[in-house]
C-alpha cells in the first residue's frame, strides 16, 4: 500500500477512532471510509460485560440505602458517646467540648465502617466502557458514545451511583438512532431529572404545589433548551424557560425508601404536575401528562436551531474548532431531510472531503489521548482506579463534568494542561517500555502518520522511555 | 421527599473539582514609580445571589420579599453589619473585619452588560470584556497587559502566566502567555525530556511549544515560597464534602499568594471557583450559599496571610457572571436573574463602603419583575480598578480592554 493510503488509514483512526492500534491500519487502509461506516452499520456494543452491573435504579437503591445505613450507623454511636460522657461527672467547659468532638468523631468512625457500593459501581463502570474503547476495532461509535454522553451529561459528583448505567441506558442505544429517541431517552432518565433538580420541581397549582408550598425549579427546562436542543440566543425566551418547566413537573424517580422494588425509576407523578395547556415557542400544549412533555420534546427535536445546533457541535468535535460551515451546512441538512437519524449524519460526515483535510488540527481531549496511548502500546485492559485517577489530574474526570455544559471540546481550554500530560505520558512510557518497541509503534502501529522529525527525535532518545514519551506527546498523537 | 437531603449536592461538590488559577505577569511599568501593584480576579461561576451574600437589611421590602430566608440582624445568625443600610453574610468574618480596616469594598446592584441569563454567556460576556457573549476568545485582563505601553523593556513571550488544574479561565487568556501550574504527585518527566520534546515541538508545532514552554519557565521559579505544595491533586473519587472544599480552596488560594508575593513572581492572576448555582435549598446566614461564602471567605484569609508584607500593594476583585432571582424560587433556591454584588478586598485599597446606587425591591423596581436591577456597570468599577491599581491608560480601557465602553466611566476613588 502507498503511503498515502495508510496516512488517510491513520487519519481516520484518530479523527474518527480512538486512535490506532497494532495492525488496525493495515487492516482498513484499502477502504477507511468504508470501514468506518461498516462500523456505523454494526450491531451497536452490547457491552457484555456490563450484563453483571446493576441498572441504574438499582444502583440508585444500593446507594440510597448505604446512606441510610451509614446515617443510622452514625446517630447510634453518637448515642453511644454521648451517654459515656454523661457517665463522667466532671462537666468543665473544657471537658464538654472535649466531649462534643468525640462524639462527632465516634459518629464518622461509624458512618465510615459501612461500605460504600456507589465507588465500587462507578469504578466497574469506568473499566467496562474504557476497555470498550480499548478494544474497538475503530472507534468511531465508542467516539459517538463519548460524545453524546458528554452533551447530555449528568454528573456523578451529584450522583454517582448511576453515572455509568445512564449511559449504558440512556446514550450508547441510541446513538445511530433518532436525535429525538435520544433526546427522550436521556431527558427522561432518573438521573437527568436529578442531575437538573427536576424532581424536586412541582407546578404551583398542582396537588403537592399547594399542599407544600414548594414550586417550579427552571433548571432542567432551562439547559435541555440551552444546551441540548436548540442551543443558546436561538430565540426562545424566559417565558417558554417558564413554560417548558411547567410541561416537566411532574417527571420524576420513585423515592428508594417507599419501593424496594422500583425505587430509582422514572415515573410521572400528576400529583406534582402543573394542569392546563402551556405556550412554548408560540405553540400551545394542551396533552395531558408525560405525553405533554414528549410532545415539546419532539417538537424541539424537530427544530431547525436544533439541526443547526447539533451538526456544528458534532463537527467541532470530529473534525476541527472552527469546522468548515460547507460541512455543517451538509450535515444539518441531512439532519432536517432524515428526521435527525444520527447514523445518516454521521455518513455525511465522513463521506465530506472538508472532513479529510490535512494536516490534523483538533487537540485531543485527555481521555482519548489518553486512550490512544494504551491502544498504541496495545493494551486491552485497564485499572479503572489508575485511569480515573489519571483523568482527575489532566482536569477531565470521569462523568463529572464542571458543569452542565460539559467538557469543553476546544484547544483553548485544554492546551496549557500540556505539563501535566507530559508527566502521564512519561509515567505511562516508564510502564510500558520494558515491553513496547517506540520503532514498532512508529512502523505497525502508526504507519507512516509520524514526522521525520519525531521519528528522529525518537531514534536520538536516551532511553525507551524516553521515545515513547516524546512519541506520545508528539503533535502527530496529541491532533487528530 | 427526604432522601434527597443526605445525597451531596453536585454544586457544593464542585467547587472543589473546579477551582482553577492562572495568571501573568505584569510589565514593570507600574514598579518603576516605585510601586509594585498586585491583582487576582476571582470568578464566582454559577450566579452569586448577592442578595443572599450582601443583604439590603435598611430596605423595607426586603423581608417581604424573602421571608425567613431573608439575612436579618436580629435573627439567630445576625448578619454583620456594613453600614446602615447592607448586612454581611455571617459566614464571611474575614471580609468583614477587612472592611472595617477599609481593606474591603462592595458593589451592589451590579452586572456586566449582559441581559440575558446563560451561565455560560454571562461568564463569556464577563471574563471577555465584550458585550456579545462568544465573539473573542480572549480575556479582559490579558489584553489589559498586552495594551500597556513596555517601553520595549518587555518581552511578552517573557512575561509569565500560570494556571491551576488543565483549564485556563478565560479572563487571563489572550496573547500574553499563560502558564499552567498543577501540584506535583507524579514524577515528573526529567529536564532533558522536557528540551527534547520543546525541540521537536518548536520544529513541529509552535502552539505546543508556546504550552510547554511556559510550563518550564514556571518550573524554573522553583517552588513558591519554599512551602509544601498543597494536596490538590487528590484522586479521591468520593466527592468532596464541604470541609475539603474549605481547605481546597483556602489551599488554592494561598498557593497563588505565595507566588504573587514574590519578588520574582507573577503579578497579575486569575481563579474561576464553580458552584454558586442555588437552584435548591440556598439557605441564607447557614445551608448552602454560606457554606460557599466561609469558604470564600477561609481562602481570602489564606491569601492575605501568604501575601505578607505585599498585601498593602494587592487588590481581589471578586465576580459572577449575573445574580438570582430576587424571591425564593418554588425549591428553596434562587433561578438565575440579573444584579448582584462584587467583592473587593486588598491593602491598597481605600474601603470601608458600600459602592451602591440602591434600584429598590418593590415589584415594580425589580429587573423584568424578578431580579434585583443593575445600577452599576460592572465594566466601571473593573475600569477604575485597572486605572487607579495597575495605571492603565483609560484610553486603552475604553477600546481594547472593554471595547466600546467609553460612556462607562470607571469608578474613581476605589484604591489609594
Amino acid at each position: 500500500m502507498s503511503d498515502s493510503a495508510k496516512a488517510e488509514a491513520a487519519l481516520a483512526l484518530h479523527r474518527f477512532g480512538m486512535g490506532p492500534r497494532p495492525g488496525s491500519i493495515a487492516a482498513i487502509e484499502s477502504d477507511p471510509r468504508g470501514a468506518l461506516i461498516a462500523e456505523l452499520e454494526r450491531p451497536a456494543a452490547s457491552l457484555d460485560a456490563a450484563s453483571a452491573l446493576p441498572a441504574s435504579a438499582k444502583a440508585f437503591r444500593a446507594v440510597a440505602d448505604y446512606n441510610a445505613r451509614r446515617q443510622a450507623k452514625a446517630i447510634i454511636a453518637k448515642k453511644e458517646q454521648e451517654a459515656k460522657r454523661q457517665q463522667m461527672a466532671e462537666a468543665s467547659s473544657m471537658m464538654e467540648g472535649a466531649g462534643k468532638a468525640g462524639e462527632e468523631m465516634a459518629a464518622k468512625t461509624a458512618a465510615n465502617a459501612v461500605p460504600d457500593p456507589g465507588r465500587a459501581i462507578y469504578l466497574q463502570e469506568a473499566k467496562i466502557r474504557t476497555e470498550a474503547a480499548l478494544n474497538a476495532e475503530i472507534g468511531f461509535t465508542e467516539r459517538l458514545v463519548w460524545f453524546w454522553s458528554n452533551h447530555f451529561c449528568i454528573s456523578a459528583d451529584k450522583i454517582r451511583s448511576m453515572s455509568g448505567a445512564y449511559e449504558r441506558e440512556a446514550i450508547r442505544p441510541h446513538i445511530v438512532g433518532r436525535f429525538v429517541d435520544l433526546l427522550l431517552a436521556a431527558e427522561g432518565h432518573p438521573a437527568m431529572l436529578f442531575y437538573l433538580d427536576n424532581t424536586v420541581s412541582m407546578g404551583q397549582n398542582s396537588i403537592a404545589g399547594i399542599n407544600r408550598t414548594r414550586g417550579l425549579n427552571e433548571n432542567l427546562a432551562r439547559e435541555i433548551m440551552e444546551l441540548h436542543t436548540l442551543g443558546v440566543r436561538s430565540g426562545y425566551t424566559q417565558d417558554d424557560v417558564i413554560s417548558f418547566a411547567n410541561v416537566l413537573t411532574g417527571w420524576t424517580l420513585l423515592p428508594p425508601p417507599d419501593n424496594p422494588e422500583h425505587g430509582g425509576e422514572f415515573t410521572f407523578n400528576p400529583r406534582l404536575h402543573e394542569p392546563g395547556a402551556q405556550k412554548v415557542l408560540g405553540k400551545s400544549y394542551d396533552g395531558e401528562g408525560a405525553e405533554q412533555g414528549r410532545a415539546v420534546l419532539r417538537d424541539l427535536a424537530a427544530h431547525p436551531a436544533t439541526a443547526t445546533y447539533v451538526a456544528t457541535k458534532l463537527a467541532r468535535y470530529f473534525i476541527a474548532d472552527t469546522p468548515p460551515p460547507p460541512l455543517v451546512e451538509r450535515m444539518a441538512k441531512v439532519f432536517v431531510d432524515t428526521e435527525g437519524d444520527l447514523k445518516e449524519i454521521a455518513k455525511a460526515m465522513v463521506s465530506a472531503p472538508e472532513s479529510w483535510a490535512q494536516p490534523p488540527t483538533k487537540l485531543k481531549r485527555p481521555s482519548e489521548w489518553v486512550v490512544g496511548m494504551v491502544r498504541a502500546a496495545g493494551g486491552k485492559q485497564t485499572d479503572p482506579e489508575r485511569f480515573t485517577s489519571g483523568q482527575v489530574l489532566l482536569g477531565e474526570p470521569l462523568w463529572r463534568p464542571p458543569s452542565p455544559k460539559g467538557f469543553p471540546d476546544d484547544e483553548a481550554s485544554w492546551i496549557d494542561g500540556m505539563g501535566r500530560r507530559l508527566d502521564i505520558a512519561n509515567n505511562v512510557a516508564e510502564r510500558v517500555s520494558d515491553r513496547v518497541d517506540p520503532q514498532d509503534v512508529i512502523e505497525n502501529v502508526l504507519g507512516s502518520s509520524v514526522s521525520s522529525e519525531a521519528q528522529q527525535a525518537v531514534g536520538r532518545a536516551e532511553s525507551r522511555q524516553q521515545a515513547l514519551a516524546l512519541l506520545f506527546m508528539s503533535a502527530e498523537f496529541q491532533r487528530r | 421527599m427526604t432522601f434527597y437531603h443526605h445525597l451531596p449536592s453536585r454544586r457544593e461538590t464542585l467547587l472543589g473539582a473546579g477551582a482553577l488559577f492562572a495568571w501573568t505577569q505584569m510589565p514593570r511599568l507600574a514598579r518603576a514609580a516605585g510601586r509594585d501593584p498586585r491583582l487576582l480576579v476571582v470568578v464566582l461561576r454559577g450566579a452569586l445571589d448577592g442578595l443572599g451574600a450582601v443583604a439590603p437589611v435598611g430596605d423595607p421590602d426586603w423581608i417581604g420579599l424573602r421571608g425567613d430566608r431573608a439575612l436579618v440582624l436580629d435573627g439567630k445568625t445576625p448578619a454583620l453589619p456594613l453600614d446602615s443600610f447592607f448586612a454581611l453574610n455571617p459566614a464571611m468574618p474575614n471580609l468583614h473585619r477587612l472592611y472595617n480596616a477599609q481593606q474591603a469594598t462592595i458593589v451592589h446592584a451590579t452586572a456586566t452588560p449582559y441581559r440575558e441569563r446563560s451561565h455560560f454567556d454571562g461568564q463569556d460576556v464577563l471574563e471577555s470584556g465584550i458585550v456579545r457573549p462568544g465573539a473573542i476568545d480572549t480575556g479582559w485582563l490579558n489584553r489589559a497587559l498586552v495594551a500597556m505601553p513596555s517601553d520595549g523593556r518587555v518581552d511578552l513571550r517573557g512575561s509569565r502566566a500560570l494556571g491551576i488544574g488543565a483549564v485556563t479561565p478565560l479572563v487571563v487568556r489572550g496573547a500574553a502567555p499563560v502558564m499552567s501550574w498543577v501540584p506535583q504527585k507524579l514524577l515528573p518527566a526529567s529536564a532533558d525530556t522536557q528540551a527534547r520534546l520543546l525541540d521537536l515541538y518548536q520544529h513541529t508545532d509552535p502552539r505546543l511549544a508556546v504550552a510547554l514552554e511556559a510550563r518550564m519557565r514556571l518550573a524554573s521559579l522553583g517552588p513558591a515560597g519554599g512551602v509544601d505544595s498543597p494536596e490538590l491533586d487528590s484522586a479521591s473519587l468520593a466527592p468532596p464534602g464541604i470541609a475539603r472544599v474549605r481547605a481546597y480552596f483556602a489551599d488554592v488560594a494561598g498557593t497563588a499568594a505565595r507566588f504573587l508575593a514574590r519578588p520574582d513572581g507573577p503579578r497579575v492572576g486569575a481563579v474561576g471557583v464553580d458552584g454558586w448555582d442555588t437552584h435548591i435549598n440556598e439557605g441564607a446566614a447557614s445551608g448552602q450559599l454560606a457554606n460557599l461564602l466561609g469558604a470564600l471567605d477561609g481562602a481570602l484569609a489564606a491569601f492575605e496571610t501568604n501575601m505578607g508584607e505585599a498585601w498593602r500593594e494587592t487588590v481581589v476583585v471578586i465576580v459572577t457572571e449575573f445574580g438570582r432571582t430576587a424571591r425564593i424560587n418554588g425549591t428553596d433556591g434562587t433561578d438565575h436573574g440579573t444584579g448582584t454584588v462584587a467583592f473587593l478586598a486588598g491593602g491598597a485599597l481605600r474601603g470601608g463602603r458600600v459602592v451602591a446606587d440602591w434600584p429598590g425591591l418593590k415589584a415594580a423596581q425589580l429587573f423584568e419583575g424578578r431580579d434585583l436591577k443593575p445600577t452599576t456597570d460592572l465594566r466601571a468599577v473593573l475600569k477604575g480598578l485597572l486605572r487607579d491599581h495597575l495605571m492603565v491608560e483609560e484610553r486603552v480601557l475604553a477600546t481594547t480592554v472593554f471595547p466600546d465602553s467609553a460612556e462607562v466611566v470607571p469608578t474613581a476613588g476605589l484604591v489609594g
